[in-house]
């Protein structure tokens, strides 16, 4: 059983205001717990101080991954497990292999860099979503506050920096 | 935040706000299938069932039960194979190259492009089956390990690479698709009412809820899957056109064929992805959302692609010229003027001639036109193949083995069988998925709505 949580949520209407509050309301030391929105929009990341993705580090090496695969298995199986003469040609010409090691490569880099992307967000057909506000997938932006890791200040004082950066309502959820 | 143009015309019209295009879309997936809808669905179920038991005879008594004789030994069937693919290539060129591109155009139309993309692919792949005439062998095709003492694939051949190619290219168009639907699953599931869509949707929307970090990996995660799939799209065309450059027959000995086809196939995508939009637009009222912009926008990327492929035609024959090759040059004289003139004069009617139509402001903007020659351009592109394949092949090296093709009710009945699979699956497609790509249509309606500085 889950620890009780409880958050304050600012709902935001534009997505301008949005990235201007959450410079304000970091600026006061409040801890913003995250912000969900329909669509991304584009500064948030920074905004939150989120350090840059490494998921194109990920792509690269499974890129490299699907490249040595490709070239293994086509010098193994045609150059070394069963060599074959046709058309004249060598055994294992690396300009023929170009086109598979160019489709492995592609293939098992994208593969690899959605499943990582899927796992790295929990991201699974039977999960079950802690969703604050339904209505932030549809056009609303949603600033979560942790009222436990900001326990120094108190609801009322966390609402008012909330409301005063530009959120158009303030909700309390509870979780448990 | 964006910096828009002044002087560009709105993409999103009718002043919509973001909560209106959740609405506008959701609306089609959440109420009652439409008569029209049965009626249309209906059809293309009854075009299925024939179409399948097409490729059952097929399959059952052999591809014997085609037209096909000693000297034409592929036709139809790797026709509407390459066609299929061909008509392919523009959801991808949409959705990554135009996104590498920064074209916000490209948002009211790439979740349809997407999905036609790989209903078409699934078509031509059932047309690679088909020609198999053993499908339950078709593992052949890959290294899997077997017991004729380890003998594997040859990967020096050009047929090889093209079932990595397809396979690769319907695999990671399908992820693309997907994730694009995630966001959009997620705001359906949190509007259903009914328990059903709850966990229908529930379960196709992965648990997304939108958060800045997952907004953040998914953009890069899409960044990257547009990069790999631009070179992706090129390559297959590419490869499917090394299936007859890399042999020796005349016609299609060419090392123009790569980017001809490429540029072929992008033209007909762009055809198909209007024929189907024109459509959707109508009778789902998009006109707000598709606008005269985006298929004058689309019209120019024909008329473009369909210049570049009138100039392939026309080196074609300067090069079979200027090459001094007795057959290479009498393989295109037999074109132009041989028993399939009439195939060739369409093509070159289809292909070349009608698109020089869209020059014209008033044809490229009318609705009507474009539908008209959207399918012209299908046609069209389906000669070319024709064109290339059959009239190389019917004049063989012995005039003793000359012979003429001709389609037998199951070459005709297995191409019904795709246009069956097609339209089902587009079918269900636009009534139970979102048709519009709802997340990124939403990102842009303030720097490029008509909206923008209401406010």
């Amino acid at each position: 059983m889950e620890k009780e949580k409880s958050f304050l949520l600012g709902v935001f209407e534009d997505e301008d205001v949005l990235l201007h509050s959450i410079k304000d309301v970091r600026s006061t030391g409040v801890k913003i717990h995250e912000v969900f929105s329909p669509f991304p929009v584009h500064g948030l990341d920074e905004a939150l101080g989120y350090k840059r993705s490494r998921l194109p580090i990920a792509a690269f090496l499974f890129g490299m991954m699907g490249t040595s695969l490709a070239l293994f298995m086509m010098y193994w199986m045609n150059g070394y497990d069963w060599p074959m003469i046709i058309g004249g040609k060598p055994y294992s010409p690396l300009p023929t292999f170009i086109p598979i090691t160019f489709e492995a490569t592609v293939l098992i880099s994208s593969f690899g860099m959605v499943t990582t992307f899927l796992l790295v967000c929990n991201l699974k057909p039977y999960g079950k979503p802690r969703i604050f506000d339904i209505r932030s997938t549809d056009d609303k932006h949603v600033m979560t506050v942790d009222l436990v890791v900001n326990n120094k200040r108190s609801v009322e004082e966390l609402s008012k920096i909330l409301k005063d950066s530009g959120a158009s309502e303030i909700i309390r959820k509870d979780f448990n | 935040m964006q910096v828009t143009s002044a002087i560009r015309e709105p993409l999103v019209t009718g002043g919509k706000s973001v909560n209106d295009v959740t609405n506008d879309i959701c609306r089609r997936v959440e109420e009652k299938p439409t008569k029209l809808w049965f009626i249309a669905f209906g059809i293309s179920l009854i075009t299925l069932a024939f179409g399948t038991y097409c490729l059952y005879r097929t399959w059952w008594d052999g591809i014997g039960m085609w037209g096909l004789n000693k000297t034409v030994g592929w036709a139809w069937d790797i026709t509407n194979f390459v066609w299929w693919v061909g008509i392919g290539h523009a959801g991808t060129l949409i959705s990554a190259i135009l996104l590498l591109f920064r074209q916000k155009w490209r948002t009211s139309i790439n979740r349809a492009a997407e999905a036609m993309t790989i209903f078409a692919v699934l078509c031509a792949a059932s047309f690679v089956l088909m020609h198999m005439g053993r499908p339950w062998v078709a593992h052949w095709a890959l290294p899997l390990p077997n017991n004729y003492g380890d003998l594997w694939v040859n990967f020096k051949s050009p047929l090889v690479w093209d079932v990595f190619a397809i396979s690769t290219y319907l695999s990671v168009s399908l992820v693309f698709w997907y994730l694009g639907l995630v966001p959009d699953f997620a705001t359906i599931r949190d509007r259903a009412t009914n328990k059903f869509s709850k966990f229908f949707y529930g379960t196709l929307s992965l648990g997304w809820i939108g958060s800045a970090k997952h907004w953040q990996r998914y953009e890069s995660v899409s960044l990257i899957l547009a990069g790999l799939s631009t070179p992706l799209v090129l390559s297959v065309h590419t490869i499917v056109s090394m299936d007859f450059a890399t042999s020796v027959i005349p016609g299609w000995h060419t090392t123009i064929f790569p980017p001809y086809f490429v540029a072929g196939a992008i033209f007909s995508g762009f055809a198909m992805v209007l024929t189907l939009m024109l459509v959707v637009r109508k009778v789902y009222k998009l006109e707000n959302y598709i606008t005269i912009e985006h298929i004058e926008m689309m019209n120019i990327i024909i008329i473009v692609t369909g210049s570049i492929v009138g100039i392939a035609y026309i080196t074609e024959f300067f090069i079979a010229w200027y090459s001094g090759v007795e057959y290479e040059q009498y393989a295109f004289i037999n074109r132009m003027t041989g028993p399939y003139y009439w195939a060739y004069w369409s093509m070159m009617t289809c292909n070349v001639l009608s698109p020089q139509l869209l020059w014209i402001k008033k044809i490229r903007t009318s609705i009507v036109a474009t539908f008209i020659l959207s399918i012209v351009v299908n046609i069209g592109m389906w000669f070319e193949r024709f064109v290339i394949i059959v009239t190389s092949l019917h004049r063989d090296y012995l005039p003793s083995s000359w012979a003429m093709f001709f389609p037998s009710f199951y070459d005709i009945g297995d191409y019904i069988f795709s246009f069956g699979l097609f339209f089902t699956l587009f079918f269900l497609f636009a009534k139970y998925f979102p048709v519009i790509n709802m997340a990124e249509i939403k990102a842009i309606i303030k720097s490029s709505s008509s909206q923008k500085g209401k406010k």
